[in-house]
C-alpha cells in the first residue's frame, strides 16, 4: 500500500492532486460540459501529454526540448497512416486512377503504395511504430549530443532546426505525406466509425485513462533514485559524474520516455479530430507546448494538465472576444513565468495554499464545538 | 541539359552563382545582428526575426508616408528607410535590454523563452497596428528591373542593392567592433566582465548598446528584406531558425566564422538546388549542419578559450 | 609507450604531461603513492596542483604521460568509469546537491544502482540507511539528516563532499583544499577526520594552510610550474632550500 501511496501516487499532496484531477476529467466534465466543449477538452488533453513529457525532460532534467512536435507528429502521422490506408479501401477509392491508395497520393500521379506506408494497414504494427519509433528517434539525437556533452542551449536550437526539417521534408514530399493539408478523411478503425459522437466521447476517455496511466508512471520514475538523479543532473551534472553516474545515459532515457509520451498524444489527437498536419510538427506547436508547461507549472505533472487546458480554453474564449488581447496576454503570462514564477501556477499554488487551506480550517472550527487547544498544530516545513 | 548552348549555361551559371551570393548576403545580413547579440553577449533572442520585421515595418510606414504625401520624394525615401529602421529597431532592442534581457544574463535558457514571449507580443503589436495580411513598400524606380550585362544575363537590381548593403553594413560592423574604442570596450567585456568593470567600464551600458546595435542590424536587414519579398505578422519566424543556424554554425564567437558559415550554407543550398526541389535542398543542408554540429558543436570558427 | 611492470603502488604517475595551447601547465611529472599514505601536495598558486588532480580524475584529458591506480590505466577512461574504478574526487568549492537532504546526498552517493534502469529499481532498504548513518555519524553530521543540504554552513557541506565520496568506499580518495573557509575548530575535526579515514586508504590532499599540513601529512609533496620541487616528511620539506626561496623568492 505504501508503494503505492509513495511511488506511485507522490505521498499526501500527489495522492490529492490525483484523484481531484481523476475526478474532474472523468466525472465533473463529462457531466458538465456540452458536446461541443467536451471534444475540445478531448482536443486539448492530447496536449498535454506533450506537456507533461517537458516536466519530465525540461522541469526535472534542465533539458530543453523546442521540437517535441516531432514526436506529437510521429505518433500522430503513424496512427493517421493507418486509418488513411483503411479509409482507402479499393471499394471507397474506385474513382481514383489507381484505386487502394490514398487520394492524395493519387492527385500527385503516384501509382503505388511507397513502401514505408505498407506495413501501416496492420493495426498491431501501428500501436508499435507509435511507441518505437519516436523513441528510436529519440534515441538517434540523444545519443548523438548527449554524448558528446552537447546540452543547454545548444540543444534547444537543434530540436528546433530538427522540428524544422521534419516539416520541410513533410510540407515538400506531398505525395507520400499529404503535404501541408496533412492526411484528411479518416473515417474508420478496424471497421468501427471514428467520426460518430459516440467515438469521440470512447476517445475522450481513452485519453483521459492514458493521461493518467502515464502521470502514474511519471511519478514512479520521479520518485525513484532515477528522479534524484535527474535533479542532480539538472543542477550539478558534474558532480553526478564524478559520483559514478554515466550521466549521458540517464538523459538519453529520460528524451525517449518524452517521446513516447508526446507520441501517444499524438495518435489520441488524430483519433479524437480525425486528421493529421504538419501544422502539430513544427516550432510553433512546440513552443506552444514548453509554453503549456512553464504555465501549468514545469515542476508539476498535474500543474503542466491545468496549464495546457487553461491555455487552450483561454485561446478559445478570448478569440470569441478580445482577438487582439490574446496573443499579449500570452505573450506577457509567459515572461512573468519566467521571470517571476519560474514554477508556474502549480509553484504558486504550493506556496500560498496553505494560507487558504489556514484560512479555510480557521474559519471551519468557528463552526465546529471543538476546543482549538485538541486539535493538532500542522507545523510547517515538513516536506512532502 | 544538352538542350543549351554553352553560351546559355554560362549564362545560367553566373545567374545561378549570382543566386547563392544574393542568398548569402540575405543570410549574412540577418546573422549580424544576432552574430554580435549571440556571440558576444550570449544572449540568445528568439525574437530576432521580429527585429527584422520591425525595420520592414518602418519601411513599408515611410513609404506609405512619402506616397501619400510627398510623392516627389519617392526615388530618394528608401535611404532614409534605411536609417529610420535602424533607429527604431535600435531603440526597440534598448528597451528591451533594460526591461527585460538585463535580469535574465545568468540564464540562457531563460533569455530564449522569455524572448519568445516577446516576439509574440511584437507579432500581435504588428497584427494590430498593421493588419493580417503582408503587406509590401512601393519600391523605387531604381531598384526595380535587372541589371543585364549581355543579354543572356538577368540580374536582379533588388539583389544587387542587397550584396552591396550587406558589405556596407559588415564592414561597417567590423569597423566597430575591432577598429573603435567602443568596440574594444564590448571585446573587453565579453572576454572577462569582472575586470572590465574594475577598469572602469560601464558593463552595463556597453551591454545595452551592443544589444541595441544587434537589434538595429536587424531593422536593417528587415529594411533590406522588403525589396525581395512581403512583411507579414509571421514573417519573423520564418527567419529565425535559418539566422541562428548560421550562428550556432559558424561559431558564435567569431565574425569571420559568420561569414563563412552564411557563404557555405548560401552555396550548398543553392548548388543542391539546381539538382533537385528546392525544399529537398533544404532538409538536406539543414540536415548536414546538424550532423556537423553533433560532432563539432562550437561550430566551425570557435576560438578555443582557456575558461 | 611506457611499459612499467606491475607495482605495488595505489597511484603510478608517470611522465605526465599536459599543455594548454603551447602553455605547460604539468610537465613531464613522476609519483607515486603508497596504500595508507596521506600525501600532501603543496605549492605556490598556478603550480599545476588542480591540474593534477583534474588530470587523474578524468576532468582534463593528458597531452602524454600515464596515470596507473592500482595497475589500472586511467587516462583511457572516462569520468564516471574512473570513480567506478575507486576514485574519489572532491572540488574546490563545496559540490553538493543544494536542494536535496543530507541523507538524499548520501543515498545518492551510495554506489549502487549507478545505471538507469539500477536507479529505477533502486530501493531504500535497511542496509542502505544504515550505511547512510554510519558515514553520517564519521562526517559529524548525523544529527542534520534531514536537513535541506544548502542551509548546512560552509564546514559542514565540506564534510558531507567528503561523506558522499567515502560512502563510495574509494580506494584513492583527493580532496582539493579541504579546510578552505573552515573555523579553527572545524579545520581540526578535519584534521582528525582525515587521519581517521586515511587508514585503509590512500589520501591525496592539496592545500596552504601550513599548521594543518603539518598535522595530517605522512608525506609532502612541493610543485612548482607544473614539476615537483622537494618531496619527503614535512619538516625536511619545510627546510629544503629551494622550497624556502620559491615561496619566499620572488
Amino acid at each position: 500500500m505504501s508503494f503505492v501511496y509513495e511511488k506511485l501516487m507522490g505521498g499526501k499532496q500527489g495522492f490529492t492532486g490525483f484523484i481531484l484531477l481523476a475526478v474532474i476529467l472523468l466525472l465533473a466534465f463529462p457531466l458538465m460540459l456540452d458536446e461541443f466543449r467536451l471534444s475540445l477538452l478531448a482536443k486539448y488533453l492530447t496536449y498535454a501529454f506533450p506537456a507533461i513529457s517537458l516536466v519530465l525532460l525540461w522541469g526535472y532534467g534542465g533539458i530543453l526540448s523546442l521540437g517535441q512536435g516531432i514526436f506529437f507528429g510521429l505518433g500522430g502521422y503513424g496512427m493517421a497512416m493507418f486509418l488513411k490506408l483503411e479509409a482507402s479501401s479499393p471499394e471507397n477509392t474506385a474513382i481514383q486512377s489507381t484505386p487502394g491508395i490514398p487520394d492524395f497520393m493519387d492527385w500527385n500521379q503516384i501509382t503505388e503504395l511507397p513502401w514505408f506506408w505498407e506495413p501501416f494497414s496492420s493495426f498491431p504494427f501501428t500501436i508499435l511504430a507509435i511507441l518505437i519509433l519516436p523513441a528510436l528517434f529519440a534515441y538517434i539525437i540523444g545519443a548523438a549530443m548527449f554524448k558528446r556533452r552537447v546540452g543547454g542551449v545548444y540543444f534547444a536550437i537543434i530540436t528546433q532546426v530538427i522540428a524544422v526539417i521534419l516539416t520541410v521534408l513533410i510540407v515538400g514530399q506531398q505525395g507520400f505525406t499529404g503535404g501541408i493539408n496533412g492526411i484528411t478523411d479518416l473515417r474508420t478503425l478496424n471497421g468501427w466509425d471514428i467520426t460518430s459522437d459516440f467515438a469521440k466521447y470512447v476517445f475522450y476517455f481513452v485519453s483521459c485513462f492514458l493521461l493518467l496511466g502515464v502521470i502514474v508512471i511519471s511519478r514512479f520514475i520521479l520518485t525513484s533514485k532515477f528522479g534524484r538523479i535527474l535533479l542532480a543532473i539538472r543542477d550539478k551534472e558534474d558532480r553526478v559524474r564524478f559520483s559514478g553516474y554515466d550521466v549521458a545515459n540517464f538523459k538519453i532515457f529520460i528524451f525517449c520516455f518524452a517521446a513516447v509520451i508526446s507520441a501517444i498524444g499524438g495518435a489520441m489527437f488524430t483519433l479524437q479530430v480525425g486528421f493529421m498536419s504538419p501544422s502539430f510538427v513544427g516550432i510553433v506547436p512546440s513552443i506552444e507546448m514548453v509554453i503549456f508547461a512553464a504555465i501549468g507549472g514545469r515542476m508539476s505533472l498535474i500543474g503542466a494538465v491545468y496549464g495546457t487546458l487553461l491555455i487552450n480554453f483561454g485561446k478559445t474564449a478570448f478569440s470569441e472576444s478580445f482577438p487582439e488581447l490574446w496573443l499579449f496576454l500570452m505573450g506577457g503570462l509567459f515572461i512573468s513565468v519566467v521571470m517571476f514564477f519560474p514554477n508556474g501556477l502549480a509553484g504558486l499554488w504550493e506556496d500560498y495554499s496553505h494560507h487558504v487551506t489556514k484560512r479555510f480550517v480557521a474559519f471551519k472550527n468557528l463552526f465546529i464545538k471543538k476546543a482549538p487547544a485538541t486539535e493538532a498544530v500542522k507545523v510547517k516545513g515538513a516536506s512532502s | 541539359m544538352s538542350d543549351y548552348t554553352y553560351s546559355e549555361l554560362g549564362s545560367i551559371l553566373a545567374m545561378q552563382g549570382f543566386a547563392g551570393i544574393s542568398l548569402f548576403s540575405v543570410l549574412l545580413l540577418m546573422a549580424l545582428g544576432l552574430a554580435i547579440i549571440f556571440g558576444q553577449m550570449g544572449v540568445i533572442n528568439m525574437a530576432h526575426g521580429e527585429f527584422m520585421a520591425v525595420g520592414a515595418y518602418t519601411t513599408y510606414f515611410l513609404a506609405t508616408l512619402t506616397e501619400t504625401y510627398f510623392p516627389a520624394f519617392m526615388p530618394f525615401y528608401f535611404i532614409f528607410a534605411i536609417l529610420l529602421a535602424f533607429l527604431v529597431a535600435a531603440l526597440l532592442g534598448y528597451f528591451a535590454e533594460f526591461a527585460l534581457i538585463r535580469h535574465l544574463y545568468k540564464r540562457p535558457l531563460d533569455t530564449l523563452l522569455a524572448t519568445w514571449g516577446l516576439s509574440l507580443i511584437m507579432q500581435q503589436s504588428f497584427r494590430s497596428l498593421f493588419g493580417a495580411r503582408e503587406v509590401s513598400p512601393t519600391l523605387p524606380e531604381w531598384l526595380l528591373g535587372s541589371y543585364q550585362p549581355i543579354e543572356s544575363i538577368d540580374i536582379p537590381l533588388n539583389g544587387m542593392f542587397v550584396l552591396a548593403l550587406t558589405a556596407v553594413v559588415t564592414l561597417g560592423v567590423f569597423y566597430l567592433l575591432f577598429k573603435s574604442s567602443w568596440g574594444l570596450r564590448v571585446r573587453a567585456t565579453t572576454q572577462n566582465r569582472v575586470m572590465s568593470g574594475a577598469v572602469g567600464i560601464n558593463t552595463k551600458k556597453v551591454d545595452r548598446y551592443t544589444f541595441a546595435l544587434g537589434c538595429g542590424i536587424a531593422g536593417i536587414a528587415g529594411a533590406a528584406f522588403t525589396t525581395i519579398a512581403s512583411t507579414g505578422p509571421t514573417t519573423g519566424t520564418l527567419y529565425i531558425v535559418d539566422t541562428f543556424m548560421v550562428v550556432v554554425f559558424g561559431g558564435a564567437a567569431s565574425l569571420v566564422g559568420t561569414i563563412a558559415s552564411a557563404f557555405s550554407i548560401a552555396q550548398a543550398q543553392s548548388i543542391l538546388e539546381f539538382f533537385i526541389s528546392g525544399s529537398m535542398a533544404k532538409v538536406y543542408t539543414l540536415f548536414a549542419l546538424v550532423l556537423i554540429l553533433m560532432f563539432k558543436p562550437e561550430g566551425l570558427f570557435a576560438s578555443k578559450v582557456r575558461r | 609507450m611506457i611499459t612499467t611492470t606491475n607495482t605495488d603502488y595505489t597511484l603510478a604517475i608517470e611522465e605526465l604531461t599536459v599543455s594548454f595551447d603551447g602553455f605547460k601547465a604539468v610537465d613531464d611529472l613522476n609519483f607515486y603513492l603508497d596504500k595508507n599514505e596521506l600525501h600532501v601536495i603543496i605549492g605556490p598558486n598556478g603550480a599545476g596542483k588542480t591540474t593534477v588532480l583534474d588530470l587523474i580524475c578524468g576532468k582534463t584529458k593528458a597531452t602524454s604521460g600515464s596515470i596507473k591506480f592500482l595497475n589500472k590505466e586511467l587516462t583511457t577512461l572516462s569520468e564516471h568509469a574512473i570513480v567506478r574504478e575507486g576514485v574519489g574526487r572532491k572540488f574546490q568549492t563545496p559540490s553538493i546537491y543544494e536542494n536535496l537532504s543530507v541523507l538524499e546526498n548520501l543515498e545518492v552517493s551510495y554506489p549502487y544502482g549507478r545505471g538507469v534502469f539500477g536507479s529505477l529499481m533502486f530501493k531504500r532498504n535497511q542496509k542502505v540507511l544504515d550505511k547512510v548513518h554510519e558515514i553520517a555519524k564519521e562526517i559529524m553530521l548525523d544529527d542534520v539528516l534531514d536537513m535541506e543540504s544548502g542551509l548546512l554552513s560552509h564546514g559542514q557541506k565540506q564534510w558531507l563532499e567528503i561523506g558522499m565520496l567515502l560512502i563510495q568506499d574509494p580506494q584513492l580518495l583527493m580532496l582539493d583544499e579541504p579546510v578552505a573557509g573552515m573555523s579553527v575548530k572545524e579545520r581540526e575535526q578535519t584534521a582528525e577526520l582525515l587521519n581517521k579515514i586515511s587508514q585503509g586508504r590512500s589520501v591525496l590532499v592539496i592545500e596552504h594552510d601550513m599548521e594543518f599540513v603539518a598535522r595530517i601529512a605522512h608525506k609532502v609533496t612541493v610543485l612548482h610550474q607544473g614539476k615537483i620541487l622537494a618531496v619527503g616528511d614535512m619538516e625536511t620539506v619545510q627546510n629544503d632550500p629551494k622550497v624556502i626561496e620559491v615561496y619566499l623568492g620572488h
